[in-house]
């Protein structure tokens, strides 16, 4: 909370930027993403849309584990729906695009509804054990499936074109950096948006008291089956870019690993926090690039550390996120705003 | 300028006629028994008691009008526009039909704010979806802003003004309550049902307490079905007492009737004494 602020109206105490510094910093965040794309070498470019492709998943995921409180391990599963969906609808019946894009969003929403049904019944571990299962089942659909999935082989997915663009040919990174930057605004602006009005409350609501959201006249079998399909709905948003913007789709990209990683990202970054999933996904994304630099510079002294980035990584990657378990449980998210608070009262600390 | 709704009640009924009715209504656990046969009825507009000692099966009343839990034998009639059976129904169904509660051992949203915890007592009186909530155009905003103001007058209503902002996790235990009290009337409730609003409150808090509970009571015309400890309290501001031992109900009336019921006396204060 700054102090010393009022508002005179409901409209402005409720509206999301308030304060000067608030929207000064947003603007300052803008600017370098509009900026950043026409400095930055094809490397960064790709490291920049991976992590606005994981932007858009680590939301969509954060919006059924962090803010409704319903576990899930399926991750994996929805995005290879999302990815497939797409990449399937181009490749075999030619749709465009920008079609199959709400397409694929639409489907895994219909599908992460359906394995969202369980979770009226089942909770914490056993809710992630039957997400596992979607996981697994999903998975096992696509590998056997291979009349229509292609199976274990990749799925080559043709150019996509915008207006007779081709947003593959040339400098690619650079579109799809455009798209990207798009799709993860409006995810974020969806999502803060829906945490300010009814059904986002009703969401946190059923995390933190579920009888009493019942009670207080929830439907509790309509919202949770809700933020599953409504979560899915934006994992299918990202694993349908990934498809189009990698140009391949493989089960490969899609196992419980990602799951997990994905998990890390938003445990990581901040449960139930729109800028924790963001941080989130900068993190983890950056992270192994990070480690592949280290070990690179490092190879030279330490002989034989490149054959062993691999397993660095996990291990970092688990220590990382038992520290955060143990030390931060709410996140990078919180300690951002520690920082703030810090300074904030600054030089005056009481 | 939009014209703020105010919390008033949604009954139909005219003061006195019966609004619920329990009709021989029999819970068990297993072998336990919580609710033997327990029949009740509450009139619209009236400060309705329940008490008895610890494990008497006064939560276990509340929790099956609320549809939270299902007695095995019995009815429970609700009366508004038209007769409802609440055994029939879910807890968010009851709750539409303007019955409001709290708990106990309270049950908010810990990590809400208060104004958070109050807009979501507004949820039944909302529409919009999700696309609406999302995009935050038109509709939702003015839903959103429309409904904050009934919720800056109840709280009003409770003086919580200064917390308003504050996650209720971080409260203490009285204003707590209080906050609860706050989100069960958001949801316009016709009756209330309170399960040890006072309970764990130094005196100050509970005059508060009962202060509010009277207007809610006097000048919403909303009923309520108070569980209660503190006997002085329950006397002083009751209309009718039912008394219950054992899941049986052992005695009802008013304040006078109950106080001279000789069973009563005898559960109150033990054998020895009878
Ligand atoms: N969910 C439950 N499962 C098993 N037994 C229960 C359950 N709820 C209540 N009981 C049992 O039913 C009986 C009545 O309990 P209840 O909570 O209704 O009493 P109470 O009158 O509210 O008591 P207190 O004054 O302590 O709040 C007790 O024996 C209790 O153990
Ligand atoms: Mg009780």
């Amino acid at each position: 909370m700054e102090s010393g602020i009022y508002h005179t109206t409901y409209e402005a105490d409720m509206a999301l930027r308030r304060t000067p510094i608030q929207k000064v910093r947003l603007a300052a965040v803008i600017a370098f993403l509009l900026i950043f794309p026409f400095f930055a070498n094809s490397y960064y470019l790709t490291l920049a849309n991976q992590i606005g492709i994981a932007v858009v998943g680590a939301l969509g995921l954060n919006i059924l584990v962090g803010y409704t409180g319903q576990i899930s391990l399926g991750q994996g599963g929805f995005l290879a729906v999302g990815a497939y969906t797409a990449g399937l609808l181009a490749t075999r019946l030619g749709v465009p695009f920008w079609l199959t894009i709400p397409i694929a969003c639409v489907v895994t929403a219909a599908v992460g509804g359906v394995f969202g049904v369980p979770s009226l019944r089942l909770k914490g571990l056993y809710l992630a054990i039957a997400t596992l299962a979607a996981q697994e089942i999903i998975q096992w659909l696509i590998v056997h499936w291979d009349a229509v999935t292609g199976g274990v082989e990749a799925l080559v997915v043709p150019h996509a074109t915008l207006f007779g663009f081709n947003l593959n040919a040339g400098n690619s990174d650079f579109h799809w950096y455009w798209i990207i930057l798009a799709a993860a605004a409006f995810t974020t602006i969806f999502t803060v948006n829906l945490f300010r009005s009814r059904v986002g409350r009703a969401f946190v609501a059923i995390r933190d008291q579920d009888i009493a959201a019942e009670v207080m006249g929830v439907n509790l079998f309509t919202y949770k089956v809700l933020a599953f399909a409504v979560s899915s709905f934006f994992v299918g948003l990202a694993g349908a870019l990934t498809a189009h913007y990698r140009l391949i789709v493989t089960w490969e990209r899609f196992t419980i690993e990602t799951s997990i990683t994905y998990l890390a990202m938003i445990i990581i970054g901040g449960l139930g926090s729109v800028s924790g999933s963001i941080y989130g996904a900068i993190f983890i994304t950056l992270l192994p690039a990070l480690l592949n630099s280290l070990g690179r510079s490092l190879s030279g002294v330490v002989p034989g550390i490149a054959g062993l980035i691999p397993m660095i990584q996990q291990g970092v990657f688990g220590l990382v996120i038992i520290l955060f378990l143990v030390l931060e449980p709410e996140g990078l998210a919180k300690l951002w705003r520690d920082v703030k608070d810090y300074f904030r009262l600054w030089p005056f600390s009481y | 300028m939009t014209t703020a709704p105010s919390f008033a009640t949604v009954s139909q009924l005219a003061p006195g006629e019966p609004q619920l009715v329990v009709e021989k209504i029999t819970l068990s656990f297993g072998g336990v028994t919580a609710l033997a046969g327990v029949s009740l009825d509450v009139r619209q507009g009236e400060i309705r008691a329940v008490i008895g000692p610890n494990g008497a099966g006064k939560t276990s009343l509340l929790n099956s009008i609320s549809g939270l839990y299902r007695p095995q034998q019995g009815r429970i009639l609700f009366h508004n526009d038209q007769e409802y059976n609440l055994l029939e129904r879910r807890p968010d169904q009851i709750a539409r039909l303007g019955v409001a509660r709290s708990f106990q051992n309270i049950e908010l949203f810990r990590h809400m704010t208060v104004l958070d915890n109050l807009m979501l007592g507004r949820h039944i009186h909302m529409k919009s979806n999700v696309l609406d909530c999302g995009l935050y155009w038109g509709r939702a905003q003015k839903e959103e802003v429309r409904h904050r103001q009934v919720v800056e007058e109840i709280i009003d209503f409770l003086e919580i003004e200064a917390i308003r902002k504050k996650p209720v996790g971080t409260l203490s235990y009285g204003l707590q309550k209080r906050v609860e009290l706050g989100r069960a009337l958001a949801l316009e409730p016709a009756i209330l049902l309170l399960d040890e609003p006072m309970a764990g409150m130094n005196v100050e808090e509970k005059e508060d307490m009962a202060r509010f509970i009277l207007d809610i009571n006097e000048e919403r015309g909303v009923t309520i079905v108070l569980i209660e400890h503190d006997m002085g309290v329950v006397m002083d501001i009751s209309d009718r007492i039912a008394v219950l031992d054992f899941g049986r109900k052992i005695g009802d009336g008013t304040p006078d009737e109950v106080r001279a019921n000789p069973e009563v006396i005898k559960a109150y204060l033990g054998e020895d004494h009878g």
